[in-house]
């Protein structure tokens, strides 16, 4: 019999649309920054912790187990352990998971868990043959040699590795994400329209959430030493239309494909947290309950076809409990691109993907478009690889809270052929 | 063997370890300096590979001489052989036949520096609490024990000088930059590195020559001279005789008999006598306060203006957690990069990362329930902070203390809007934080004894002195300044010129004039205090304030006040006063309202106006504040002057009945 795993709190910081330069705050920086106001409104403090779990896929070269960083500088002290994570885009996701592994097992009680990104402070390296010159310069000992090696010096060498472009790109199947939207999209046949018209609804729901003042206590706002301040996703956009996203040009198929910079999700630095507590810890501090996670899966898939990766993770999961799609009051499904998201729910309403790809009878059928991203998705909002896995999971367990009982999904594709989803109820005492 | 001093041996090495009994900090008294004299006399005698002194204390090495020991030196010839006999004891270290080292960790300050710099070598901890300084200046002396001899030969005139006029401490690092000490190393390799030396005996550390060339016989006198005349833009000779002494003994190469005579003299000297008295009164404060737990770690700041980010951002610096609330998010965010500057001009790399962690900006008061302090700095408005208070009183734990930063609205006033009044304390911050060393700390009616004491003791770990005073109008610091800066104003008004005004307040000894003061503190801020006070203290407020103020020139904000800005100094250089009532007009009325609180019990004593006039304006320490400059006139003069000037001038300088009073300015004698 295993723990049950509840979400008590959570918090994120804005998401900060990339604007082509380092950011103003490193990965650490916005983990400590959502963590110390997350921390702050908790009845116990942070030594009490018994982990602390960060998803983060391109940290930079001084945030080697960031997630310890993180731990350390929000003042858990030298006793509570930290690891970090990588499951690629489902990072933030895969965090939440091992925390609720731990606990459920009865290891843990109370896990800071989330995922944090700083992607415009992704690393820019020297290629190899530029390490090597390097190498052979240290290693010259006289005069000589080291002339010789020196000698060895070509202007290539300067040319720089973004980590960034190569990590977006599936080193086996040598596609970049964007190409594998494109595949996905031209397997369903999902249009230029269908794809910017799904883009411009992510803005229109994000911006009247924003409005509604849905993300208040979901986002705490973060100040940088400039008298720079941030309190909302700066992503989202209230000026576009059709139009006007029908004028950019494909990014990753040149010149006939239909993924463009718009109905893509954005470069974006953000971190999201969610404090996860046994039974024990909740009756221990008090703490009030958001939802609990049911249980989590993962499946693969062809890495070329890596959008379609939460059909079968979804699949898995509901098959798992016994539920159907109809079962789901409120979906959070990342949109990496539109046309991947598009791509799922075709999957879902296809009969013979369903008897093909999934072993299943019949097509479980697609969600109902207002359960599915009801305030946005990372079309508007952005996708910091790291951290959007916990954003999903936040973002459903405080929508779904006013519904007692009621059943949630948050669910990613996985650059490299995956998808993961997690399962969620809403409130219940333990 | 002695009380203070361990001596042993093995494999031919001596160690010798000073551990003064019954004291937290090792302090070179005579007698600890007569007893060195003892084990010296026995280690002279033995034939060893060397020496190695250190600290048995865990605190540091040693902090100089004991400043209560001056107060019993009567007479310069007394203080002449006393200073003698502690150089004799280090030159007799200094000539032992064998090597010796000393080890350093934490402070090392004054005697305990001059007797690391009579050892062969010094070896230095390299963490943050180890310091190096000879901080004698600011005691009006400077070192007896050869201190000003032997720093320059070690690390050249130049640096050496620049220590002993600032009196500013080195880090280990920067000691062993500057070659003060000779090797700077983690704790735990203090004796290996100690040992090692003494293995080896290099070359003793000496000046290089590029440092030694102001030292040419032929350029001493002139590079003296030229420090003389930097020296005279700063300081005040007349005032502060020690720092020239300092230049002169080593312009004219003084001997040791020099430096001893010479210190000897300056120990007498009325500067010395209550500069030193001020720093034993500042030191039992803090020990006072200090004997009290305060409990706090984490310190809500509500207010994010100027005030509160500086007091966020001082709190911060000192090892507090700190959250930073204001409704507006751009004030937060101004406070926020206001508080981050001040961070990052003192602290560096991963330090300075984990103060601006400890800082939480926080817009929604989220950290007020783990808050065990709140300290509220929004605007002077009754109703206002009533509210902010019920607002507060509903979130925070019962142990919570409530501290209000008003200068203007009376303690009992503002506890009405409390339903706990007893957790309400004042603690009246001087802008700027991070340079005024006072807090003002004021009790209400129903402040509860407990409270007070955790809110001094906080202070202390603010590294701030807290002076206890009554919850009246302008408290005690700008209650006292006021009629001097108003004073300033009518001068002003009158036609004198304002260089004039300054040069006379800086001549008496103020660290600077009440006319660029006004312009410094911002004039509307200047005229809304005179306004709150001119009633209860019956202050005639000039028109020239208001004017200005309506004007727009509020001072060296709006870059206009009195003078122009930027100016090109702000310090006005001391000179001969063009009109001695100038001065005394200033100086007076100032001294009369000092006098005015005494006899209104708004602080315990003439100590603590005195303490909180020097601390808090600045006002001329080497006069030991404005009682202890009456002290040396009499009461009797201060009445008889106040009343002419009272005839001349009109009732304002009406002399206080506190004047006639007897032994009004007696002090509490204080154990030797």
């Amino acid at each position: 019999m295993s723990a049950r795993v509840f979400i008590v709190d959570g918090a994120r910081t804005p998401f900060l649309k990339a604007r082509d330069e380092p950011g103003p705050f490193s990965a650490a920086d916005l983990a400590v920054m959502a963590g110390r106001a997350l921390l702050a409104r908790q009845p116990f403090a942070a030594p009490d912790l018994d982990e602390v779990i960060l998803g983060c896929v391109i940290a930079s070269p001084d945030e080697a187990n960031i997630a310890r960083i993180v731990g350390l500088r929000l003042g858990t002290g030298f006793a509570v352990p930290a690891h970090t994570v990588q499951r690629n885009c489902a990072s933030g996701l895969q965090a939440v998971a091992s925390a609720y592994d731990r606990i459920s097992a009865g290891s843990a009680h109370l896990v800071l868990a989330g995922g944090t990104e700083a992607m415009s402070r992704a690393p820019i390296q020297w290629n190899m043959a530029m390490s090597r010159w390097l190498a052979g310069l240290y290693r010259a000992k006289t005069l000589g040699q080291r002339l010789k090696s020196f000698a060895r010096f070509r202007p290539s060498h300067l040319k720089p590795v973004f980590s960034l472009v190569r990590g977006l790109r599936d080193p086996v199947v040598g596609l970049s994400m964007g190409q594998t939207a494109e595949i996905v999209a031209h397997r369903f046949d999902i249009g230029r329209l269908a794809q910017d018209s799904y883009a411009l609804q992510s803005h229109q729901r994000a911006a009247r959430a924003q409005a509604d003042g849905v993300f208040e206590g979901e986002i705490e706002p973060i100040y940088g030493s400039e008298a720079n301040y941030y309190g909302q996703d700066n992503g989202v956009r209230t000026d576009t239309d059709l139009e006007k996203l029908a004028r950019l040009r494909p990014v990753f198929d040149r010149p006939f494909g239909n993924v463009t910079s718009g109905n893509s999700s954005q470069i974006t630095d953000g971190a999201a947290l969610v404090v996860l507590a046994s039974a024990a810890a909740v009756k221990r501090w008090g703490l009030p309950v958001l939802g609990e996670i049911v249980d989590h899966a993962w499946a693969g898939v062809d890495p070329a076809q890596m959008g379609l990766g939460p059909v079968h993770a979804t699949a898995r999961l509901l098959a798992a409990h016994g539920l159907g799609i109809a079962d789901l009051h409120h979906v959070e499904l990342n949109e990496a691109f539109s046309a991947q998201v598009l791509a799922c729910q075709a999957a879902w309403a296809s009969p013979d993907y369903a008897r093909d790809e999934l072993g299943l009878e019949a097509a479980p059928g697609a969600i109902d478009g207002a359960r599915l991203n009801p305030h946005g998705g990372a079309v508007a909002i952005g996708h910091p690889v790291g951290a959007t896995g916990a954003r999903l999971v936040l973002h459903l367990a405080r929508s779904l809270r006013d519904a007692p009982g009621a059943l949630g999904l948050a669910t990613l594709c996985i650059g490299g052929g995956q998808g993961g989803a997690m399962l969620i109820r809403a409130g219940g005492a333990p | 063997m002695t009380s203070s001093w361990t001596l042993s041996e093995s494999d031919d090495i001596a160690e010798l370890v000073l551990n003064v009994p019954d004291k937290r900090h090792n302090v070179l008294s005579w007698e600890v300096v007569g007893e060195l004299d003892q084990v010296l006399a026995i280690l002279e005698t033995r034939s060893l590979r060397g020496l190695v002194i250190r600290s048995g204390k865990p605190q540091g090495f040693a902090v100089g001489a004991d400043v209560h020991e001056f107060r019993r030196v009567l007479d310069a010839a007394r203080a002449a052989e006393l200073t003698r006999a502690g150089q004799m004891v280090l030159a007799r270290l200094a000539r032992l036949p064998y090597p010796s080292v000393a080890i350093i960790h934490g402070p090392c300050l004054g005697g305990g520096l001059e007797l690391a710099l009579a050892c062969s070598y010094r070896v230095a901890c390299d963490d943050d609490h180890t310091s190096l300084a000879l901080p004698e200046v600011k005691l009006g002396i400077h070192p007896g024990f050869g201190g000003t001899i032997r720093l320059p030969a070690l690390i050249g005139p130049l640096p050496a000088l620049s220590m002993m006029l600032t009196g500013r401490g080195l880090t280990a690092r920067k000691a062993h930059k500057a070659g003060l000490v000779d090797e700077c190393v983690p704790q735990r390799y203090l004796d290996a590195a100690a040992r090692t030396l003494l293995r080896d005996v290099p070359p003793k550390g000496r000046a290089p020559w590029y440092k030694k060339i102001p030292s040419a016989p032929f350029l001493r006198p002139y590079v003296g001279a030229y420090m003389q005349q930097r020296l005279k833009a700063k300081v005040d000779c007349r005032h502060y005789p020690a720092p020239c002494r300092i230049v002169s003994l080593w312009a004219r190469q003084g001997s040791f008999e020099a430096e001893a005579l010479s210190c000897a003299e300056l120990l007498v000297t009325p500067a010395s006598r209550h500069l030193v008295a001020l720093f034993e009164l500042s030191e039992d404060l803090k020990r006072r306060a200090r004997a009290h737990a305060h409990g706090i770690r984490h310190i809500h700041v509500i207010g994010a203006g100027v005030m509160g980010a500086e007091i966020a951002a001082w709190a911060t610096l000192k090892g507090f957690q700190v959250s930073l609330q204001d409704r507006a998010p751009e004030v937060l965010a101004r406070g926020i990069k206001r508080a981050h500057g001040l961070l990052a001009e003192r602290l560096k790399g991963r330090a300075a990362e984990a103060a601006r962690d400890r800082l939480m900006p926080d817009m929604r008061g989220a950290a007020l329930p783990k808050a065990d302090l709140v300290i509220e700095a929004i605007i002077e408005n009754r109703e206002a902070k009533h509210a902010l208070f019920a607002q507060i009183e509903a979130r925070v734990p019962d142990r919570t203390i409530i501290a209000t930063n008003t200068s203007s609205i009376p303690l009992d006033d503002l506890a009405a809007g409390l339903s706990a009044p007893g957790r309400l304390v004042g603690l009246h911050f001087f802008n700027p934080v991070s340079k005024m060393p006072l807090i003002e700390v004021i009790g209400g009616m129903a402040t509860t004894p407990t409270a007070l004491a955790a809110m001094r003791s906080l202070a202390v770990a603010l590294d701030r002195l807290p002076v206890d005073v009554k919850s009246s109008p302008g408290f005690l610091v700008n209650r006292v300044l006021m009629p001097y800066l108003l004073e300033a104003v009518v001068l002003a008004e009158e036609g004198v010129a304002l260089a004039d005004i300054d040069a006379a307040a800086v001549d008496f000894g103020m660290p600077m004039g009440p006319i660029a003061l006004a312009d410094t503190v911002g004039l509307d801020i200047c005229l809304a205090v005179a306004q709150t006070l001119s009633a209860p203290l019956g202050l005639q407020v000039p028109d020239l304030l208001a004017r200005k103020v309506e004007a727009g020139l509020l001072g060296k904000k709006s870059g206009r006040g009195f003078y122009h800005y930027p100016r090109p100094r702000t310090f006005v250089r001391a000179r001969p006063p063009t009109d001695p009532a100038i001065g005394e007009r200033l100086i007076m009325r100032l001294v009369n309202e000092a006098g005015r609180c005494l006899r209104h019990g708004i602080v315990a004593g003439p100590d603590m106006v005195d303490i909180g006039l020097v601390y808090g304006t600045g006002f001329a320490p080497f006069r030991g504040g404005p009682l202890g400059y009456a002290e040396a006139l009499g009461a009797g003069e201060i009445a008889s002057r106040l009343t002419e000037l009272a005839e001349r001038y009109g009732p304002r300088f009406a002399p206080d009945p506190v004047w006639s009073q007897e032994g009004v300015l007696a002090r509490p004698p204080r154990d030797l």
